[in-house]
């Protein structure tokens, strides 16, 4: 019913968001001689520094895993998706205000911003995983068929991240608090999140309480995929589900209410 | 086609008495708001035809921007409605959101694509819009290199590439020089011609005058007068002289046409006459005869300093020379309540064939804007009549002296 018209503005403003995905990726490395060659060399080196240090200098094992690169694999198996996690939610946290100028002159379906952000990171987050994985067959730890499972996984992210970063952007219009606030809790989020160390380091009793946390769960399904080799516990991503879908519903309901008087506040 | 109707239109901005109380009204919606309503804009209504150039007038701060927003879509009404029909296309302030670090062929797409148009109709426009605008090279320069006049020509160009149903100007126009003035007037008009609706806003008398056909008067975030060009702006252009004391007067004269008249009263316009070159009263002269404009002006107060000036006007209301006492270093100074004062202007009717105008004012200072004793505009009109022989078109009267060589 809403979305419909929805689907349709997007459909008809195709040019103007793959444009704009365009321009922001040129913008990023404009002025710079190398280019987009800075796009391959800094996942590159995140790879390199991590896989030297953790499994050459520090030797750091995983509990488990015999296997000289499984620290590394894990490591980068949560913090590429994480940064793909964060990099939505506070662009679309800050995308009504960088836009103001846009918002503020010319009419265009709004909805089309957000789509941008969302696809403007699959871009970016596309170009460092496929390096990893690059990487993972490189070093002969592919997974093999089991990869596939990594898809239906980053859809529920990318629905929980860009649910939660248009409220944020929403609130952020009002109330500009938001985005300072919420990059503390962004902080917190990660070391809650097991991304560097292993969920069996932690006592059983904060173990429950990590279950909770939905990107605890989507990060659990990337490394058993990546390190383990095993499809993740499919029942173990419905809480992350459910939350993905009710912040996206809040999202477009926040958003249909309070779009008019957004502009006012520009 | 385009049509614009608007119905009660009205916009008000939600202020809130501190940071908190915004939070407070989201977080307790079934308390009583705790906003206040702040209204720039209030119980409009007009509806504009296809076809049809509506100028929009008044002072800064009179709502002319907010109307064109809601009527644009980028800012919703608070009360009332906006119907627009057919493909909008709006010049709101400078540069359409150009992107500064971008060229101006790159902006000029992603303008054009916020407008709704789809990339292969951009590279066919594209020649088009970069032969119009006229920068040269700086269309593949980076946008913050640019003047705002550059800026203006390219956002115009864009937004006039394909012809829109409706197109909206807010004074942007203003900044180009004289000659992209020109040559965007014409565009505008030539899409009205072509069915274009029009909006506009400016502060350019003459443009408002050469392009619409109707114009309208906000103040203070109301509609107050709708009508002809001519009548709209001398009433605007009364009030501006009123500020004050808000005493501005329209009656109809025959003919249909509306006087304006404004002023304190300290002096009053007791005559207006165009006598010829024998001192008889005249309504019609010929081109090129001397002829001399009277006007009679009654002292009611005692004052230090009076200036009367006059503008004539062409049928059109733009003006086609004025001048007054003080420009023609002839001041008028330490005057008598009572007194009666006489003043010939003689000059040569060196006006083309038509109608005009004359404007009469009594005030201080250079302009009527500062004490403004009596304007009445259309004080006489005069006919200027062809000569016999050597025809001519346009609005003065430049004999030449024709050499011939062959």
């Amino acid at each position: 019913m809403i979305l419909t018209p929805t689907a349709a503005a997007i459909w008809r403003y195709r040019g103007f968001i793959a444009g704009s995905v365009k321009r922001e990726f040129q913008a990023r490395y404009r002025g710079s001689m190398l280019g987009s060659v800075w796009t391959v060399l800094n996942p590159l080196a995140m790879i390199a520094v991590y896989t030297v240090i953790f499994s050459r200098l520090m030797q750091a094992r995983l509990p488990g895993v015999d296997s000289t690169f499984a620290y590394s694999i894990y490591l980068c198996a949560g913090i590429i998706t994480w940064g793909f996690f964060t990099e939505i939610v506070t662009r679309a946290q800050n995308v009504f205000l960088d836009n103001a100028n846009l918002i503020k002159k010319l009419s265009f379906p709004r909805i089309c911003l957000p789509v941008v952000v969302v696809l403007s990171a699959t871009v970016n987050f596309a170009i460092v995983f496929a390096l990893f994985t690059a990487f993972l067959v490189a070093s002969g730890n592919f997974p093999g068929t089991v990869f596939v499972a990594i898809f239906p996984v980053l859809v529920v992210q990318v629905a929980f991240a860009i649910g939660l970063g248009v409220i944020l952007g929403v609130l952020n219009v009002f109330f500009r608090d938001v985005g300072q606030f919420f990059a503390i809790v962004l902080q917190f989020w990660f070391w809650l999140t097991p991304i560097v160390y292993s969920v069996t380091v932690l006592p059983e009793r904060l173990r429950s309480l990590v279950a909770w946390n939905p990107m605890a769960s989507l990060v659990a399904a990337y490394q058993s995929i990546l390190v383990s080799r095993q499809w993740p516990q499919w029942g173990s991503l419905l809480p992350a589900v459910v939350a993905s879908l009710a912040l996206c519903l809040l999202a477009v309901r926040l958003f249909q209410k309070r779009s008019g008087e957004m502009v006012d506040e520009l | 086609m385009g049509t614009i109707r608007v119905a009660g239109l009205g916009k008000a901005y939600k202020q809130y008495p501190t940071r908190w109380s915004r939070l407070a009204e989201w977080m307790l919606p079934f308390l009583p708001p705790r906003h206040k309503r702040h209204w720039v804009l209030r119980d409009v209504s007009f509806s504009v035809q296809p076809g049809e150039a509506v100028g929009i007038v008044g002072d800064n701060g009179a709502g002319k921007s907010t109307l064109l927003k809601l009527i644009a879509g980028t800012t919703q009404p608070t009360e009332g409605e906006v119907a627009v029909a057919g493909r909008v296309a709006a010049l709101l302030e400078l540069g359409m959101g150009f992107h500064p670090e971008f060229t101006g062929r790159q902006n000029a797409f992603m303008a054009a694509q916020l407008l709704g148009l789809q990339p292969g109709e951009i590279e066919t426009l594209m020649p088009q819009i970069e032969r119009f605008a006229e920068i040269g090279e700086y269309v593949d320069q980076p946008v913050r290199v640019y003047s705002s006049g550059m800026m203006v020509r390219l956002a115009f160009s864009v937004a006039t590439a394909r012809r829109p149903d409706v197109l909206i100007v807010d004074e942007a126009l203003a900044v180009g020089d004289a000659y992209f003035q020109h040559k965007s007037l014409d565009r505008i008009r030539q899409l009205r011609d072509e069915g274009t609706t029009l909006l506009l806003v400016s502060h350019d008398r003459s443009a408002i005058h050469s392009i619409c056909g109707r114009a309208l008067l906000l103040d203070a975030g109301r509609a107050v007068k709708e009508g002809t060009p001519e009548e709209v702006m001398d009433y605007y252009n009364a009030l501006v002289a009123e500020r004050e004391t808000r005493t501005v007067r329209q009656h109809a004269l025959d003919g249909g046409k509306v006087q304006t008249v404004s002023g304190t009263g300290e002096a009053t316009i007791a005559d207006v006459a165009l006598l010829d070159e024998h001192g008889a009263r005249v309504q019609d002269v010929q081109v090129g005869r001397p002829v001399a404009l009277l006007i009679d002006v009654q002292v009611r107060e005692d004052l230090p300093e009076l200036v009367v000036g006059y503008v004539i006007r062409d049928r059109l209301g733009q003006q086609v020379y004025g001048t007054n006492t003080h420009h023609l270093e002839r001041p008028l100074e330490r005057i008598a309540k009572g007194e009666r004062i006489r003043l010939r202007f003689g000059f040569d009717a060196n006006l083309g064939a038509g109608s005009y105008s004359v404007s009469v004012a009594l005030h201080t200072g250079a302009t009527h804007v500062t004490r403004n004793f009596e304007w009445r505009d259309l004080a006489m009109i005069f006919r200027v009549t062809a000569p016999p022989a050597g025809k001519f078109v346009g609005l003065a009267w430049l004999p030449p002296q024709l050499e011939i060589q062959r």
